[in-house]
């Protein structure tokens, strides 16, 4: 008897033995539809960029031809022409800005990073980037007005590089402290035990280390730059012609070519801002898939 | 972890040059003539902690000197003190002397940076760096201007290190694809590349499975022909299989704090079959650990 008991206390209950999903279950449920939720949800947030870039290639794509990056931006009511300065000119004013920001940026990142911890100066320095990381685009064209613009007393490229310059610092500095802090301390302490300086230990170990994720750092802070137009509007200006190899000149760009053109009265200009907005979100999407491929390490253990 | 962490202001105070004798130090072994590194501390502080007081150990040449213990006696920190790593730590302060070739490594003046290229040191983790293994090979060579052949001395050592066949083909991938048995002895190849007289090693095998252990174990009594090393092990059997002389640290927590000092340092022989302190008695039969 005592033997009977047992076994009935060991089987299932009655009526739950079946382990098939039921969707009438409230779990199940529950969370078919939080699932079915989340994808829909996500797919929504990217409907913008989708949409965009299908507009962009029917509107833009029309136009896309090699006379469109060879040829000079037409004056209003023209036929034909192209976006050729304008491409160059992002390009120039790009590489000025990325000269000037570059040893800046990795400078105070190893400064941050390697030297600086938790002192005073070091908190206000990555204190000071965190907020300039914020600071509203226009304002850099404002500052790079006031002290080159008006001080060489003319628009240039090289004012427009010093505008997005003061962009792209405080990003290139923060991504690049991140990189340097995410070396490991086991590699640092294997290279101090080796007899290594602490000078020897940053340059030969921690930078290299590093080099893909300050790549990465710097290549987005350059297509966010390169995307900007109110910090070239009253610095670089534009301009209709070639760059001539003076950066101290207004000079043609693509994000102020599409200001400029985007609300002309003339069908033409219209459609080639179409076209430059194509060529600009390219070479940006280009710039982050690059970023993407340098942040890949070697196959790692 | 910053440099600021890593470089903190070292406090060296005087240190009293003289023989200290500790309270259990046995000093049959000090005598002896091939004595390489004579490690005398007094006590070792980091802050006000006390960490480590009384621990003589000489490291005598050609032979492997295993430190063993119980966790928290500070085993780590002694071999650490003995090629300056602790200067890396906050507030860490040193009495005592550790003598090397002659001269006190703590005396004034003393740049730690030239301690450490004469003294070879593997750590727990495998730590190659993000560099091929060639590369790593020939990091310290290239930090002490070696003019020579790299290519020949590079092969020694991997080859000194049982790695050679492993990855001769494959010299200019990078260190971290490899396993973590043959990372660590990548690190062991990086380290005696510069041939330091005096080798280091802190629980090398405690990141290894058994077979990698018992190659670096087999590893190790092939290098004390050519060096001496110096290891810190939790594993008692390891003590017994490579080590020619074993201290024993304990734990006093009297004082309300853990201070780590010497017991008992003999040849491994006499200290496992034969130990005189009871408290070695008691570690080694496994009462704690």
């Amino acid at each position: 008897m005592a033997n009977a008991t047992m076994n009935t206390e060991l089987a299932p209950p009655s009526g739950r033995t079946s382990f098939r999903r039921s969707f009438a279950d409230r779990r199940t449920l529950g969370n078919s539809v939080l699932t079915g939720l989340a994808v829909a949800l996500s797919l929504i947030a990217m409907l913008p960029l989708f949409s965009v870039l299908y507009m962009l290639l029917v509107k833009g794509g029309a136009l896309l031809s090699p006379s469109l990056f060879s040829e000079l931006t037409p004056g209003a009511g023209m036929d034909g022409g192209g976006i050729g300065n304008a491409i160059v000119g992002t390009l120039v004013v790009v590489g000025i800005s990325t000269c000037l920001a570059l040893p800046l940026g990795f400078m105070g990142a190893v400064y941050l990073a390697e030297y600086g911890g938790e002192t005073k100066l070091a908190t206000l320095v990555r204190f000071a980037a965190k907020v300039l990381t914020g600071l509203p685009s226009i304002l850099a064209g404002v500052c790079a007005y006031a002290v080159v613009v008006v001080t060489t007393g003319s628009f240039s490229a090289l004012a427009g590089g010093c505008a997005m310059a003061i962009l792209m610092v405080p990003t290139v500095m923060l991504t690049s402290e991140s990189a340097l802090r995410a070396v490991p301390g086991k590699m640092k302490m294997a290279a101090f035990g080796m007899g290594a300086t602490r000078a020897q230990t940053v340059l030969r170990i921690v930078i290299p280390t590093a080099i893909p994720g300050i790549l990465t750092g710097v290549m987005l802070a350059l297509a966010r730059a390169m995307g900007e137009t109110a910090p070239l509007l009253f610095t670089a200006l534009f301009s209709d012609y070639w760059f001539e190899g003076k950066v101290t000149q207004p000079i043609a760009s693509l994000s102020v070519l599409i200001y400029n053109f985007a609300g002309s009265p003339f069908e033409h200009q219209v459609a080639l801002a179409w076209a430059a907005s194509l060529v600009l979100v390219s070479i940006v999407l280009v710039l982050n898939v690059i970023a993407q491929v340098a942040t890949r390490r070697p196959e790692e253990h | 972890m910053n440099i600021q962490e890593v470089f903190p202001k070292v406090i060296t105070e005087k240190r009293d040059s003289g023989r200290v004798s500790g309270a259990h130090a046995v000093g049959a072994a000090s005598a002896d003539p091939g004595v390489v590194m004579d490690c005398r501390i007094k006590t070792l502080h980091y802050g006000n902690f006390l960490a480590v007081r009384d621990t003589e150990i000489p490291i005598v040449a050609h032979e492997i000197t295993a430190f063993i213990g119980p966790s928290g006696c500070g085993k780590s920190t002694v071999l650490r003190s003995l090629n300056r790593m602790n200067d890396f730590v906050n507030g860490f302060r040193f009495e005592g002397s550790v003598h090397y070739r002659g001269q006190d490594i703590y005396a004034q003046g003393v740049d730690p940076v030239a301690v450490r290229r004469s003294i070879g040191m593997v750590f727990q983790q495998p730590n190659p760096f993000a560099m091929s293994i060639y590369k790593n090979v020939a990091f310290g060579l290239r930090l002490n201007g070696f003019k020579g052949d790299y290519a020949e001395r590079v092969e020694n050592a991997l080859r000194g290190a049982a790695l050679w066949d492993e990855v001769k083909d494959k010299l200019n991938t990078s260190g971290l694809s490899l396993s973590g048995g043959q990372q660590q002895r990548l690190c062991i190849a990086r380290a005696i590349a510069v041939e330091p007289e005096l080798l280091l090693m802190d629980e090398p095998c405690s990141a290894l499975d058994p077979i990698a252990t018992r190659r670096v174990e087999d590893l190790m009594l092939e290098l004390k022909e050519k060096y001496t090393i110096a290891i810190v092990t939790h594993n008692l059997q390891q003590a017994q299989r490579v080590a020619d002389r074993t201290a024993f640290l304990f734990v006093d927590t009297s004082a309300g704090g853990r201070t780590g000092y010497l017991i008992e340092y003999r040849p491994s022989a006499e200290l496992f079959e034969d130990p005189r302190e009871e408290r070695t008695k008691a570690y080694i039969r496994g009462e704690f650990s």
